[in-house]
């Protein structure tokens, strides 16, 4: 006996919109049992985890925070990942893009008189470095063939090692006592707070200017056709005229340029100055939240609010319930192959067919 | 007669309310860059909380936060200030920053940052002279090493790392000056295969004892298993080796936590930095073992003589490695200077990152 995969002739509107919805109920059910397990009601697990963030002003904030650079990377990212292009290395493109944006803080430390220029100037180095650090492995696939998977992969801790290298040496705090960390940027050197409290910043906005605009090239641009067609049918598009080639450094610049803007927004932002690390991860597990979300900007933005949600929640859950860590990111890898498996059933059909496996 | 009554109620009020405050207990939360389960550096922070709450039952309750990212740190620390912790215990370099922030948001909680240098109102700070127990690691090593050449696991070149090595290498010149260490920069705080292969490296390159300012007891197991001797770190690591670890340098907590929890409680708290060493029972050596009684003799009075004062492990005369004067002859190096440390003392044959 086997279970075949049958394509369905026509894909529900409705199952489609349901399914990654079912897939969080299911997984807010598997994890329910995982925390009575550990000795916890799963309905004090659920407020805290999913109704505690979404109550409290602060919290929201955090979200809102969390959030942004998941979204604009992963906004970026969904014009490679529907091209047929695996840049796996958002990580790396967002630690040169920090990197680049407080070199040039670090640059005007202290300057005066017309300042307002410096952070729209971090934005751009920020962006600038984003794009031409992804240029290396677009311009390796395009013209030597090499497989951008594991070229933007390894690049990632080639920019890690840089920008340790930087926080320790030439970027160093004079007056650190030698602690790798940078000086702590001017005020015109960080992104204004949206609301009392110091928490938002402007950051934000740049995400959902970011989420806007990607909707409106993928759905009406004939950029955003070619790139869904080179995904679906590489030999349709080449029919139909569109140069792969440029297809390829066209996605990859969007996608290193959101990273690298994501990078500098973060440092700019919330981190103040440059450290050793910058990033806990934003660029690997943005890569989780544009399969959430499907690889639609809209579907992104709810996908990294529900990341960001379950990374406030399970902190407070750490707090209030003693749950572990582990069991939030577990959580988050659940609900990831949820999604995906309830994806694959909108499409397919599970048929039983007796007799022996092929 | 109205005013006594309103009086008499307004006490009775105050008397209602005053005793239920006092038996809120204090929350006190830690924040760790690591695992809990490190078997190092967090694992030993989280021993002293657990000490806290078995010393003060009726009075404290703990909590804590593991694997916080430096840099994503600001939120985790805000979680637990607005959850009600009256003392928070921020635990890595990397927190100072978001300490800081947080802290003049809420004036009234207290913070407690480790190894950093910038303090507040409600911002202490407070770190362990870890380099005394090296120095002491150094004579043993020195004194035990057979093929002349000791190995170190270096993680970031900080001077606390730093001040390490070099006390290190001054406790072992001043039993043999010929002795050569091998310095291999991990460049990490916890990862045990990295350090694996770093005392792999060390070992193949000659030494036959090993001394790691990295986290997991991964040196340990190695020279363990190629049968040769290693300092264990942070933590009392003798059960992942027990006939390679001749001791280890070993951060107590414990009682600082207590005694700062207690300040709280008892409204004496106050802003102040802290650099506790083997005296104040902050720095401990785990018991001395595989090595002969004499060893072990020497390593305890050098222990005893730190305690008192009469040893120093930057006594003068310290030559730096270009050969310059660090401390003159009779002299020992004032404070800043060890919290600044970024050189080598004469006779470690490496360059040090910049």
């Amino acid at each position: 006996m086997r279970l075949d995969l049958v394509p369905r002739d026509r894909r529900s509107p409705l199952a489609a919109a349901l399914s990654p919805v079912l897939a969080f109920l299911t997984a807010v059910l598997i994890g329910g049992v995982a925390v009575a397990m550990l000795g916890v009601a799963p309905g004090a697990a659920f407020t805290v985890y999913f109704v505690a963030p979404l109550s409290e002003l602060w919290s929201l904030q955090e979200i809102a925070l969390k959030a942004a650079p998941l979204a604009l990377i992963a906004t970026g990212l969904a014009f490679c990942y529907r091209a047929n292009l695996w840049n796996i290395g958002a990580e790396g493109q967002f630690v040169v893009g920090g990197l680049a944006g407080g070199w040039v803080a670090i640059a005007t430390h202290g300057s005066a008189g017309f300042t307002a220029w410096i952070l729209p100037a971090m934005l751009i180095a920020g962006t600038c470095a984003g794009i031409a650090y992804a240029m290396i492995p677009a311009l390796l696939r395009v013209r030597l063939g090499v497989s951008e998977i594991l070229t933007s992969l390894m690049l990632v801790y080639v920019a890690e090692l840089l920008l340790d290298y930087m926080a320790r040496g030439p970027l160093r705090d004079p007056a650190g006592f030698n602690f790798p960390q940078s000086v702590g940027f001017d005020e015109a050197a960080r992104l204004p707070y949206l609301m009392e409290g110091d928490t938002l910043h402007a950051g934000v906005l740049v995400a959902l200017v970011a989420v806007v605009l990607a909707t409106l090239v993928l759905g009406r641009s004939l950029f955003g056709f070619a790139t869904r067609v080179a995904g679906a049918s590489p030999r349709a598009a080449r029919f139909a005229g569109f140069s792969e080639e440029r297809l390829t450094l066209a996605a990859f610049a969007i996608s290193g340029g959101a990273a690298g803007l994501a990078g500098i927004a973060e440092v700019a932002g919330r981190i103040g100055q440059l450290q050793p690390t910058i990033s806990p991860g934003y660029g690997f597990t943005a890569i989780i939240v544009a399969f959430l979300g499907r690889l639609s900007p809209l579907g992104i933005l709810a996908a990294a609010l529900v990341i960001a949600v379950t990374t406030i929640g399970g902190e407070a859950a750490q707090i209030d319930l003693r749950l572990p860590l582990d069991l939030t990111r577990a959580f988050q890898g659940l609900l990831l192959c949820l999604v995906l498996g309830a994806d694959v059933l909108t499409r397919f059909k599970v048929r039983l067919v007796p007799g022996a496996a092929r | 007669m109205l005013r006594t009554t309103l009086g008499a109620c307004l006490g009775a009020l105050l008397l209602l309310a005053g005793p239920a405050r006092a038996e809120d207990k204090l929350k006190v939360g830690f924040v760790y860059v690591g695992p809990v389960a490190d078997y190092g550096y967090s694992f030993q922070h989280d021993l002293s909380r657990k000490a806290l709450a078995e010393a003060l039952p009726d009075k404290v309750e703990t909590t804590y936060l593991e694997n916080v990212p430096e840099a994503d740190s600001e939120r985790a620390i805000e979680k637990l200030a607005r959850s009600g912790m009256g003392l928070i215990f921020t635990t890595s370099f990397g927190f100072m920053e978001p300490t800081l922030k947080v802290a003049k948001k809420f004036p009234k909680v207290k913070f407690e940052h480790a190894t950093g240098y910038k303090r507040a109102a409600n911002v202490s700070t407070y770190s362990a002279r870890f380099y005394e127990g090296r120095y002491v690691c150094g004579k043993i090593a020195a004194t035990l090493t057979k093929s002349g050449t000791v190995g170190y696991i270096a993680s970031f070149p900080i001077p606390e790392v730093v001040s390490g090595i070099n006390a290190f290498m001054l406790g072992a010149q001043s039993v043999n000056p010929a002795v050569k260490l091998k310095i291999v920069w991990v460049n990490t705080w916890f990862d045990p295969g990295k350090e694996a292969e770093a005392a792999k490296a060390l070992l193949a390159q000659g030494a036959d004892i090993l001394a790691q300012h990295t986290d997991s007891a991964a040196p340990l197991q190695e020279a363990e298993k190629q049968g040769k001797l290693a300092f264990g770190q942070s933590s009392d690591q003798y059960r992942f080796a027990p006939k390679a670890q001749l001791t280890a340098v070993v951060d107590d907590w414990n009682g600082y936590v207590i005694r700062e929890a207690k300040a709280v409680l008892d409204g004496t708290w106050q802003s102040h930095d802290t650099w506790g060493g083997i005296k104040d029972g902050m720095v401990v050596l785990a018991p001395f073992t595989n090595m002969p009684a004499d060893v072990k003799a020497m390593a305890e009075d050098t222990v005893k003589a730190i305690a008192s004062g009469k040893v120093h492990a930057f006594a003068g005369p310290v030559t730096k490695q270009d050969g310059s004067v660090a401390v003159k002859e009779g002299e020992t190096a004032p404070d800043p200077m060890i919290l600044g440390m970024n050189w080598y003392v004469k006779g470690i044959d490496d360059k040090l990152p910049q």
